[in-house]
């Protein structure tokens, strides 16, 4: 393990290499365009060994890779907004084929109006694809989570594809260390992959994809809903092996910090779980018993670990930036889910923004906490939703 | 048929992750009850030429050893390509029910 100092784009780079993926095809889409325009310089220098195809389009990137997949090597796509919505009908089509593909997802908004900057409307519009889903909030995280991903995909418990999201330009293109794995040293946690199903190999054909009348596409679907659940467990394993062997660990499924005696919970996914962690310092030092509860995995959602903060916490301030139309912040309403058949009952706020990549600071954190706080000493939830910073 | 010996499995214990199956005739039960129009070749305008062969997209045609194409209609869906196809305009695509193929 040695220190690098990167953009997250380029540390998602490095980490193809560390996990000695066998096939990337991608398509160029900003802010994701440097992860690949990464891999093809490791390419053409000769540090990253596998292929590297050049498609026309997102919809064909990830078809590329579920034919790679299909034949039993490591793929590996990344791609932004307008790109993964491309891909949508391939998303799919991987989850169902049961090829664990992992996916870098830079968040930008979805067009109109034109904006490059971070929303998360993207991959939550993807959200009832199959595909397990994080979001991570540092440079390192990102890279050790790409490595991970692959070993959870290829659990024979789990065989579904991976999305890891970062946030555009807020993490995409901001430069910080990680610490960098060789690939002999992942080797130890990462074997190549064995598919333990059917694949695509032309001396032994079968076909993939046939029909199946409705005596049998209910179990298949059923199949892949119990691989999702099955992931919230092996992951804690995978980070358990992780931590083991390289000493990294990012919190789990939800990622707490000071949560232990918090009164008010502040629930976030992508970079704003990270600044929320000063908002926390600062609010304690005021005397609030408050926390950060960062959802890292969206995908299958952590439902116990929600009822286990559920079990103390009396109120939560969840932020989502990204939005069901008509319904309102998507985690949010994940969250109220998980919670309706249990006992527990804390104020759950919803809160919207951030949108376009709009600034999310440590003060607009510490008013949304605060406003929570205030609905919880008069225990009154006031409003269900609030739009943060809404001109 | 769901999995790679091409059997239909009982209970979901045992299938597959995803439906797969090997190569085999008529995987999906025999797909001829889909047609409504069957098609008539007239051996007598036939010149054996296998266009219909070549063209019909389910290999549902075969040539017998003196060249005479013969239709399986337990997997021809109907689709008449044959009969657009053909050279001669020796096939006849003919409402199901009221008639047989030809005999040669």
């Amino acid at each position: 393990m040695k220190t690098e100092l990167m953009s997250a784009n380029y540390a998602a780079a490095h980490a193809i290499v560390s996990a000695r993926v066998g096939v990337v095809a991608a398509y160029p889409i900003t802010p994701a365009t440097t992860i690949p325009e990464q891999i093809a310089l490791l390419s053409e220098d000769g540090i990253y060994k596998g292929e590297f195809i050049r498609v026309e389009s997102e919809h064909s990137a990830m078809f590329a890779c579920i034919g790679a997949s299909s034949t039993g090597v490591r793929a590996f796509t990344a791609t932004s907004s307008n790109g993964l919505l491309l891909m949508h009908e391939a998303l799919h089509w991987a989850a169902a084929a049961r090829l664990p593909i992992v996916l870098v997802n830079i968040n930008r908004s979805v067009s109109p109006s034109w904006n490059i900057h971070v929303t998360h409307d993207d991959s939550y519009s993807q959200r009832d694809t199959g595909w397990l889903q994080f979001y991570s909030a540092s440079v390192d995280e990102l890279y050790h989570t790409i490595i991970q991903s692959f070993k959870l995909a290829e659990d024979e418990r789990v065989l579904m594809p991976v999305m890891v999201n970062a946030d555009g330009f807020v993490l995409s293109h901001t430069l910080s260390t990680f610490d960098y794995l060789e690939p002999e040293e992942v080797d130890k946690f990462l074997p190549p992959y064995n598919p333990p199903h059917w694949v695509m190999d032309p001396s032994n054909p079968v076909s993939h994809g046939n029909i199946v009348f409705p005596e049998y596409y209910q179990e298949f679907r059923y199949a892949m809903h119990e691989a999702e659940l099955n992931a919230y467990k092996v992951y804690q394993e995978v980070e358990r092996d992780y931590k083991r062997l390289f000493g990294k660990y990012f919190g789990g499924p939800i990622d707490c910090y000071k949560c232990g005696d918090a009164d008010v919970l502040f629930t976030s996914l992508g970079t704003v779980g990270s600044e929320a962690k000063d908002a926390i310092d600062q609010l304690r030092a005021e005397g609030y018993k408050v926390g950060n509860a960062r959802i890292r995995m969206y995908r299958p959602f952590p439902v116990a670990r929600v009822r286990e903060l559920a079990k103390r916490a009396k109120a939560f301030a969840c932020f989502d930036r990204g939005l069901s139309y008509g319904f309102g912040g998507p985690s949010v309403n994940d969250l109220r889910a998980s919670l309706y058949a249990t006992e527990y009952r804390p104020l759950v706020k919803s809160y919207l923004g951030g949108f376009g990549g709009r600034d999310i600071t440590v003060t607009d954190i510490k008013e949304i906490i605060l406003d929570t706080h205030k609905a919880m000493e008069k225990g009154d939830l006031g409003p269900e939703e609030t739009w943060h910073d809404l001109r | 048929m769901v999995n790679e010996v091409n059997t239909e499995p009982q209970n979901r214990k045992q299938m597959p992750k995803t439906s797969y199956s090997r190569p085999m005739i008529g995987s999906t039960g025999k797909t001829g009850s889909w047609r409504i129009f069957d098609p008539v070749i007239d051996y007598g305008n036939c010149s054996k030429c296998r266009t219909c062969w070549l063209f019909c997209p389910e290999a549902a045609i075969s040539i017998d050893e003196d060249e005479t194409p013969h239709i399986d209609l337990d997997y021809c869906k109907g689709c008449g390509i044959c009969a657009e196809e053909c050279p001669k305009k020796c096939i006849a695509m003919v409402r199901s029910g009221e008639t047989k193929e030809a005999p040669v």
